[in-house]
C-alpha cells in the first residue's frame, strides 16, 4: 500500500537466500546501524525524545542528513504525531524514545494506532542487557506492556539483529492489515560495534498475509450483488489503507449501489457523489444508518463491524445477507457472520469485483435498485444533518466547524480530538478527498488532533491542516504547539470552546437528569450553570490566547456569527507560525442523529424528540 | 461447549508462550490444558493446546493465533483420527495392608510404580484423560497425597506429518 511497502522506491528487505553477500559490510556502532537502516527504509521524519538508554541512538541522528528528527514535548505527542503522518502520507510512521517513562508514554498512541491499524514503528530505549530484569533505573517490559496493542513487537539485545529487526519491523508494520510494532533496543546492543549490510536477510515464517481474494468468493459476493433489491457498500478505513479509493468510485458507479463510509473512511467515497448516504453509526445520517438496518445486502469493505456503526449487534441490518472483505481474516465473522468471506487487499478486491460486476452485466444480469433509492432519497430529503442556530444569538459548534471547512480549500487536512467536535466535523465538512480526514476512531483518544496536526504537516509540509479541537482535548497534548512553533510546523487549530466536556456532558443531558457531574471545564461551576448557557467572557482559564502567545503561536477569538468569517480567513492568511483560534461556542449544542448506546439502530433519533419515520408499516 | 485440541506450531523465540497465553486471557477464551514442548525441528517448538469453546468461537481464536507473527502454523487436532496423551504423577498412601491393592490397580491401568517407601507409593501413568481419571478415582480411597499432571500433548494418526510443510517455509527463510 505504501511506497515502503510495495518496494517500488525503497529498497525492501528480502529472504535469507536472497541476501547480496556482495555487499560490503561496513564497522558502525549498532547506534550508527539503527540510524542507517531507518535511512534505508525511507524514514525521513521521526517524533520523540531523548534519555538515557536511546541516548547512544541520538549521537548519529545528529549527523543523518536523511533523517529529519522532531523534538516533541512529550512522548505522547511523538505517538500521535507519528500516526498523523502515517496517515496523511500513507507511509510508516516513526515516534522514539527512551526506556520506561519514556516508553509507558507512549503507550496511549501506540493502543490508538493499533485500534485503527495505522502503519507506525515506535523505537524504545530499554537498559542494558544485564540490567534487563533487575528493576533497573528506567526498566519497563515494554514489549510485555505493549503485546496486546501491537501488531508485533521485538526486544533487541545483539547489535547485529539492528538491521534485520527495522526491516521486519517496517515490513510487519506497512503491510497485510498495517498496524504498530514496537521495536526495544537494549543499550548495550547500541552500544557495540557490528557490521551493516543492507538489505538484510529477513526471517518471519510466520508472516504471510494474505492480499489476492479468492476468485470463486469474487464471483459470488459479483452474484449477489447484481441479485440484490437492497444492497449497501459498508466502506470502512481498510479501503483508505489499501489505496483503494479510485477502484470503489468505479464500483460503485458500475453497480449503482448507494455508499456509506464509516468514521475510519471518510474521504475513500466522495460526500458530495449522489450516491453517498453519509457516515453509518451512533451518529451517522438518518440515510446511512437506516439503509444498513433496511438492506438486503451489504457489502463489507474494510469494515469491521464495530459496535459504534452496529448499536446493538443482534438487531443490526436484521435483513441482510453479507459479502465481508477484509486483509485480516480474524475480522470476518467476528462480530456478524459472513454469507460470503473474502480474505484481501481492498484494492485487489474491489478491482477483481469491477471486472466481476461488469461479467454479470455482460450477461445480461444487473441490478434493479430504482425502488430502493426512492426511499434512500426520501431519506436523504427528510432527513438531511443539520443544526439549529442557538437562540440567544450565541456561536454555533457546527457553524464554526461548517465555515471552517467551506471557507478553507479543497486539499486542506483535518485532525480531529474526541467528542462532539470530532462528530460535528464528520458530519459538516465536505471529505472528497482520501488522506483528509484523521482521527482517533478506535480508541477514542483525547488529545489526539493536536500531535497527529503536527505530524500531518511534517509529511506533507504544502498542505492547511487544521487540528479541529475541544477545550478538554487541547488542554490534553497542546504542549505540541511549542514544538510546532521551533519546527516550523505552522498547524492551524480551532478550539471548539464550550467550557465543557461536551460529548459527556450530553449524555448527562440525556441519560443523567442534566446532573452535570465534573464536566464543567474552565468556568467555575457558579457560572456554567447560571441559566444563560453561555461561559462568561473574561473569565476563562486558561486564558486560550495568551497560551497560543506564550507558546510561539498566533492567538486568535471568535465569540459571535458575525465575526466568524472574519476570525477563519485571518486565521487561513496566518502562516508563519501556528495559529489557535478559541471560538467560544454556546454549550447546549448537542450531536444529532444519535443511536444511544446499546440501543438499536433502528432507535436512531433524527434530533432529541424525533425519531425518523421509515414507513416500517409498509414492510 | 465441546472441548478442541489445537496443535501450534510456533518460532522457538523467547516470549512466545506469553503471546499466546495473553492473547487467551484477552480475547476471553479459557485454556484447558496447555503443553509446550520441543519437535524434530530446533528452531520450532509445538504448543498443544486444549479450549472448550463453540465452532464459531473457536475460529476466532484461531484466527487470531494466526495473526501472532511467530506461529507458523495451527491444526485442529480430531478426537477420531488422533492419539492424546497426558502424564500423571501420583504419591499414594500405602502401608503393608494396601500396598499390594495398589499395585494391582497400577497394573491393570498399565501404570508404573516409580518410588516406594513405608508409607507411600509413588504411580506413573500416562493415556487418555479418561483413563487416568479413572485410575485415579481408584486409587481415591487409599488417600491421595500429592498430584501432579501434564497438559495434553496429540498427534494424529497415519504417516502425515503436520511439521512437513512449516520445516519447508522455515528451510526457505533460513
Amino acid at each position: 500500500m505504501t511506497e515502503q511497502a510495495t518496494g517500488t522506491h525503497h529498497p525492501q528487505p528480502r529472504g535469507r537466500n536472497a541476501a547480496q553477500p556482495s555487499a560490503p559490510a561496513e564497522r558502525l556502532t549498532g547506534a550508527q546501524s539503527l540510524i542507517r537502516a531507518l535511512e534505508e527504509v525511507g524514514a525521513d521524519t521521526v517524533f520523540g525524545i531523548p534519555g538515557g538508554a536511546i541516548l547512544p541512538a541520538y549521537d548519529p541522528l545528529l549527523d543523518s542528513s536523511r533523517v529529519r528528527h522532531v523534538l516533541v514535548r512529550h512522548e505522547q505527542g511523538a505517538g500521535h504525531a507519528a500516526t498523523g503522518y502515517a496517515q496523511a502520507t500513507g507511509r510508516v510512521g516513526v515516534c522514539m524514545a527512551t526506556s520506561g517513562p519514556g516508553a509507558t508514554n507512549l503507550v496511549t498512541p501506540i493502543a490508538d494506532a493499533h485500534m485503527d491499524s495505522v502503519p507506525l514503528v515506535a523505537i524504545t530505549g530499554q537498559v542494558a542487557t544485564q540490567a534487563i530484569g533487575t528493576d533497573a533505573f528506567q526498566e519497563a517490559d515494554i514489549c510485555g506492556i505493549t503485546m496486546p496493542i501491537t501488531k508485533h513487537n521485538f526486544l533487541v539485545t545483539d547489535a547485529d539483529d539492528i538491521p534485520r529487526t527495522i526491516a521486519e519491523a517496517f515490513h510487519i508494520a506497512s503491510t497485510g492489515r498495517p498496524g504498530p510494532v514496537l521495536v526495544d533496543i537494549a543499550k548495550d546492543a547500541l552500544q557495540a560495534q557490528t557490521t551493516f549490510r543492507w538489505p538484510p536477510a529477513t526471517d518471519l515464517p510466520g508472516y504471510r498475509p494474505v492480499t489476492k481474494p479468492h476468485a470463486k468468493q469474487i464471483r459470488e459476493a459479483a452474484r449477489m450483488i447484481t441479485a440484490a433489491k437492497r444492497p449497501v457498500l459498508y466502506v470502512g478505513g481498510g479501503v483508505l489503507k489499501a489505496r483503494a479509493t479510485a477502484e470503489l468510485r468505479v464500483l460503485a458507479e458500475l453497480t449503482g449501489a448507494p455508499v456509506v463510509t464509516t468514521l475510519m473512511a471518510l474521504g475513500a467515497f466522495p460526500d458530495s457523489h449522489p450516491a453517498h448516504l453519509g457516515m453509518p453509526g451512533m451518529h451517522g445520517s438518518v440515510p446511512a444508518v437506516a439503509a444498513l438496518q433496511k438492506a438486503d445486502l451489504l457489502v463489507a469493505l474494510g469494515a469491521r463491524f464495530d459496535d459504534r456503526v452496529t448499536g446493538r449487534l443482534d438487531t443490526f441490518a436484521p435483513g441482510a445477507k453479507v459479502v465481508h472483505a477484509d486483509i485480516d481474516p480474524a475480522e470476518i465473522s467476528k462480530n456478524r457472520l459472513a454469507d460470503v468471506p473474502i480474505v484481501g487487499d481492498a484494492r485487489e478486491v474491489i478491482a477483481d469485483l469491477v471486472v466481476a460486476v461488469q461479467a454479470e452485466h455482460d450477461a445480461g444480469r444487473k441490478g434493479d435498485y430504482s425502488e430502493w433509492w426512492n426511499r434512500l432519497k426520501d431519506w436523504k430529503h427528510t432527513y438531511p444533518i443539520g443544526y439549529d442556530a442557538p437562540a440567544d444569538g450565541s456561536l454555533s459548534p457546527q457553524q464554526v466547524i461548517e465555515r471552517i471547512g467551506q471557507l478553507s480549500s479543497e486539499d486542506t487536512i483535518y485532525a480531529a480530538g474526541v467528542g462532539q467536535h470530532q462528530m460535528w466535523a464528520s458530519q459538516f465538512i465536505s471529505f472528497d478527498k482520501p488522506g483528509t480526514w484523521l482521527n482517533s476512531g478506535g480508541l477514542g483518544t483525547m488529545g489526539y488532533a493536536v500531535p497527529a496536526a503536527m505530524g500531518a504537516l511534517a509529511g506533507r509540509p504544502d498542505a492547511t491542516v487544521w487540528a479541529i479541537d475541544g477545550d478538554g482535548c487541547f488542554q490534553m497534548t497542546n504542549q505540541e504547539l511549542v514544538t510546532c512553533a521551533l519546527n516550523n510546523i505552522p498547524i492551524k487549530v480551532a478550539i471548539i470552546n464550550n467550557g465543557a466536556l461536551g460529548m459527556v456532558r450530553q449524555w448527562q443531558t440525556l441519560f443523567y437528569g442534566q446532573r452535570y457531574s465534573n464536566t464543567a471545564l474552565h468556568s467555575g461551576p457558579d457560572s456554567l450553570d447560571s441559566g444563560t448557557g453561555r461561559a462568561p467572557a473574561g473569565t476563562r482559564v486558561p486564558d486560550f490566547v495568551k497560551l497560543a502567545e506564550a507558546m510561539g503561536c498566533h492567538g486568535l477569538r471568535c465569540e459571535s456569527p458575525d465575526q466568524l468569517d472574519a476570525v477563519i480567513e485571518k486565521a487561513l492568511a496566518l502562516n508563519d507560525a501556528p495559529v489557535v483560534v478559541d471560538f467560544i461556542v454556546h454549550q447546549d449544542a448537542m450531536v444529532w442523529p444519535m443511536v444511544a448506546a446499546g440501543a438499536s439502530n433502528d432507535e436512531i433519533m433524527a434530533a432529541r424528540d424525533v425519531r425518523p419515520d421509515f414507513g416500517d408499516s409498509d414492510d | 461447549m465441546s472441548k478442541h485440541t489445537l496443535s501450534v506450531l510456533v518460532e522457538n523465540k523467547p516470549g512466545i508462550l506469553a503471546r499466546i497465553a495473553a492473547l487467551f486471557f484477552r480475547r476471553g477464551f479459557n485454556i484447558d490444558s496447555l503443553a509446550v514442548g520441543t519437535t524434530e525441528h530446533p528452531d520450532i517448538s509445538r504448543i498443544t493446546i486444549v479450549v472448550s469453546v463453540e465452532e464459531l468461537p473457536l475460529e476466532q481464536v484461531t484466527k487470531q493465533l494466526n495473526k501472532l507473527v511467530n506461529v507458523l502454523k495451527i491444526v485442529e487436532l480430531d478426537p477420531s483420527s488422533a492419539i492424546r496423551r497426558e502424564l500423571v504423577l501420583v504419591k499414594v498412601r500405602a502401608d503393608n495392608e494396601t500396598r499390594s491393592q495398589i499395585v494391582e490397580i497400577v497394573q491393570l491401568f498399565r501404570a508404573k510404580t516409580v518410588d516406594v517407601s513405608p508409607d507411600a507409593v509413588t504411580i506413573e501413568a500416562t493415556g487418555s484423560g479418561d483413563k487416568l481419571e479413572a485410575m485415579l478415582k481408584m486409587l481415591e480411597p487409599y488417600g491421595i497425597k500429592e498430584l501432579v499432571q501434564s497438559g495434553v500433548v496429540a498427534i494424529g494418526r497415519g504417516g502425515r506429518s503436520i511439521t512437513d510443510r512449516s520445516l519447508r517455509a522455515l528451510d526457505r527463510s533460513a
